[in-house]
């Protein structure tokens, strides 16, 4: 199969696994009443029973399933999501509001926990039954046990807590004089990326000083799978042929561990870093909260606590939706490098 | 030593038990997979002796009893010698107590799943064809989807509370168990010894049944145990995020997330509230812990590239 054979059967199955997903989703809200489901639509606090059924009746909630799906899609590639409670906005505002937050913390934290799980990995396999072997395979298995907000809570114990550095929230409010001020404008709502473009270094500072700790938390929980993945996958690649060859023709260590086995471990590896994203959003959630950052994460926590219903749903199908794509473009990555996945 | 191996020469012990003494022994000669089990063993003790160890006083033992309503949590003492959470709930008897609701969700998630994971992996894996593609094709869609953000919209949609969750997780985790009895049964399918049972009549039951799961088990079991800890953790943060069991359960992530507004001391001592925050969580992790070394000690003794060395 050629390359773009295989790149459009792929994207072809993921335009079914999308349909799925809107069904799943779909198929989950409607275990809610009618009466629960109209919050979609509830602008305001104050909505008294008759009007609620006449919402009710307007937006045909009581409709039969299928009708219900349509209309649903139809207004979702419309662009009409409906009114987010939490956000108080509709909810395609409250998203271009939360997303940035999140974005700019996955930005920094996904390199990191990639990193961090291959040089871990790779180490403790070069190093096999040495100290430092066992260090990372219990670094690995330690924060694998470790649940996200504990840990998140002891950081934020230790480090604002006691020593009175790091503290939650996304900017102080110096900052976000400054951001709301004259003369500052929000080119990409990046903190960072705007602190930049602005020339305020102090806005870059402290977007950076308060991504510390969620930055830790979530590469502290994140890499142990890589890691574990990128060690046997190297104790494997050390173990084969090639590696023999290549030591008989005299390379020396660099070459042989970089060239030759990481290269090759370096595959599976590939595959796991797409399925990292599922469990740094999941992450997400948790760290947000904790951190008080009012990303995509603390917006989904919000939604579920208060049946923010239009909210849950566009949150779940925009994360299913984000991540179908990256699994996409890992494999797409992975059958460009491997040959061998595209002829099976 | 000597007399032992005579005896065994004499009076061959049975193939499977030879097979199963050789694997305890492998597992009892690696250090951490004694600590995973012991782990699990010490809980499993405190979660049977609970009604012992902390005698319940509410007509249902899951609910933490409180003295009075008193907002700050009040350190270890005699009466609570874990201290207290946030609103005086007893840490010691929530955690003794939480520790069967661990076991509870973890076992009912798990059996539950691989009752339908066996189900459809077979099902799929054995009959193939349009089967296949339509249980394989439905579980890549709850692959889609971040894990915990789904179980979240779950929860939502069929209501709070520690059933829910239960029922969500299983709603959630039989993918990944179907998948990997699936895999192990079109290895096992091809297999010389299932044509022959074929050949000799048996039926589509008898098959997969009495030839094709047993070959399959060990990997269910390995996912089995990694699982319970993945369940553990994904079932505390929702109880943290308020999506769990209600105030005052005896549920570990609930207990955790009481302490949320406490991991700011007072100015003379800036630790004060310490126990609040450290005890249920460390309490989780080595819980998860012990199911994580339990299952990495499993899968390298049953692993057969890992046997024979």
């Amino acid at each position: 199969m050629s390359l773009l054979s295989y790149i459009i059967r792929r994207l072809l199955l993921m335009v079914l696994v999308l349909i799925g997903v809107s069904l799943l989703v779909f198929t989950v809200m409607m275990l809610l009443p009618p009466g629960q489901r109209v919050a979609a639509y509830v602008t305001n606090d104050r909505v008294s029973p008759a009007q609620m059924d006449a919402m009710i009746a307007k937006y045909g909630l009581n409709d039969p399933a299928p009708v219900q799906y349509f209309r649903w899609v139809r207004n979702l590639l419309h662009g009409e999501f409906g009114y987010s409670i939490t956000a108080s906005s509709p909810v395609i505002d409250g998203f271009v509001r939360f997303f940035p937050v999140t974005l700019g913390l996955v930005l920094f934290s996904a390199p990191l926990i990639i990193l961090v799980g291959i040089f871990l990995g790779t180490l403790g396999a070069v190093r096999k039954d040495t100290p430092t072997d066992h260090f990372t395979r219990v670094f690995a298995i330690v924060g694998y046990s470790l649940p996200t907000f504990w840990l998140g809570l002891l950081l934020m114990m230790i480090f604002y807590g006691f020593a009175g550095i790091f503290p939650p929230g996304t900017v102080s409010n110096d900052v976000r004089n400054i951001i709301y001020g004259e003369g500052y404008h929000q080119y990409t709502h990046l903190l960072v990326l705007d602190g930049i473009l602005n020339w305020r270094w102090q806005v870059v500072g402290d977007a950076l000083y308060r991504m510390v700790l969620p930055t830790l938390n979530l590469v502290v929980i994140n890499s142990a799978l890589i890691m574990r993945l990128m060690r046997s996958s190297m104790l494997e690649s050390l173990g084969q042929d090639y590696m023999m060859t290549a030591r008989a023709k005299g390379a020396d260590r660099k070459t042989l561990f970089r060239r030759h086995a990481r290269r090759n471990a370096m595959l599976p590896v590939i595959t796991v870093s797409g399925l990292t994203f599922a469990g740094l959003m999941g992450g997400m959630v948790i760290t947000e909260t904790i951190f008080d950052r009012k990303g995509i994460g603390w917006w989904m926590a919000q939604a579920a606590l208060q049946l923010d219903v239009a909210a849950i749903m566009f949150n779940v199908l925009f994360l299913g939706t984000i991540y179908v794509v990256i699994n996409l473009i890992v494999d797409l990555i992975y059958a460009y490098v491997d040959p061998r996945v595209r002829l099976s | 030593m000597e007399t032992r191996t005579d005896q065994r020469q004499l009076r061959p012990m049975h193939p499977r038990l030879r097979e199963m003494l050789f694997t305890a022994k492998r597992f009892l000669r690696n250090p951490l997979s004694v600590i995973g089990l012991s782990l699990i063993v010490i809980f499993g003790v405190i979660a049977i002796l609970a009604p012992v160890l902390e005698p319940p006083t509410n007509r249902d033992p899951y609910k933490i009893p409180h003295n009075g309503y008193r907002i700050e949590p009040s350190p270890p003492s005699a009466a609570h010698p874990l201290g207290t959470t946030q609103q005086q709930y007893d840490m010691l008897y929530g955690l003794v107590w939480g520790a069967r609701s661990a076991f509870k969700i973890g076992v009912l998630v798990v059996a539950a799943n691989l009752l339908i994971g066996i189900i459809l992996g077979a099902l799929a894996g054995y009959f193939g064809g349009i089967v296949d593609e339509v249980i394989m094709r439905i579980a890549d869609i709850f692959y889609a989807i971040p894990f915990l953000v789904m179980a979240m919209a779950l929860v939502v949609a069929i209501g709070r509370g520690l059933k829910a969750v239960i029922i969500v997780l299983i709603i959630l985790e039989w993918p990944s168990y179907t998948r990997v009895i699936r895999s192990d049964i079109l290895v096992t399918r091809g297999k010389d010894f299932i044509l022959a049972a074929r050949a000799s009549g048996a039926s589509h039951l008898r098959i997969i049944f009495s030839h094709i799961l047993p070959n399959a088990m060990y990997s269910v079991l390995i996912l089995a145990s990694l699982n319970i800890g993945t369940t553990i953790l994904t079932a505390a943060a929702l109880s943290f995020l308020g999506l769990g069991s209600e105030t005052g359960t005896a549920d570990w992530g609930q207990i955790v997330s009481l302490c949320r507004n406490w991991i700011v001391g007072t100015p003379g001592n800036r630790f004060a509230y310490w126990y609040t925050v450290f005890i249920p969580g460390f309490v989780i992790s080595l819980f998860v812990l012990g199911w994580n070394l339990l299952g990495d000690a499993v899968r390298d003794v049953f692993d057969p590239r890992m046997r024979r060395r």
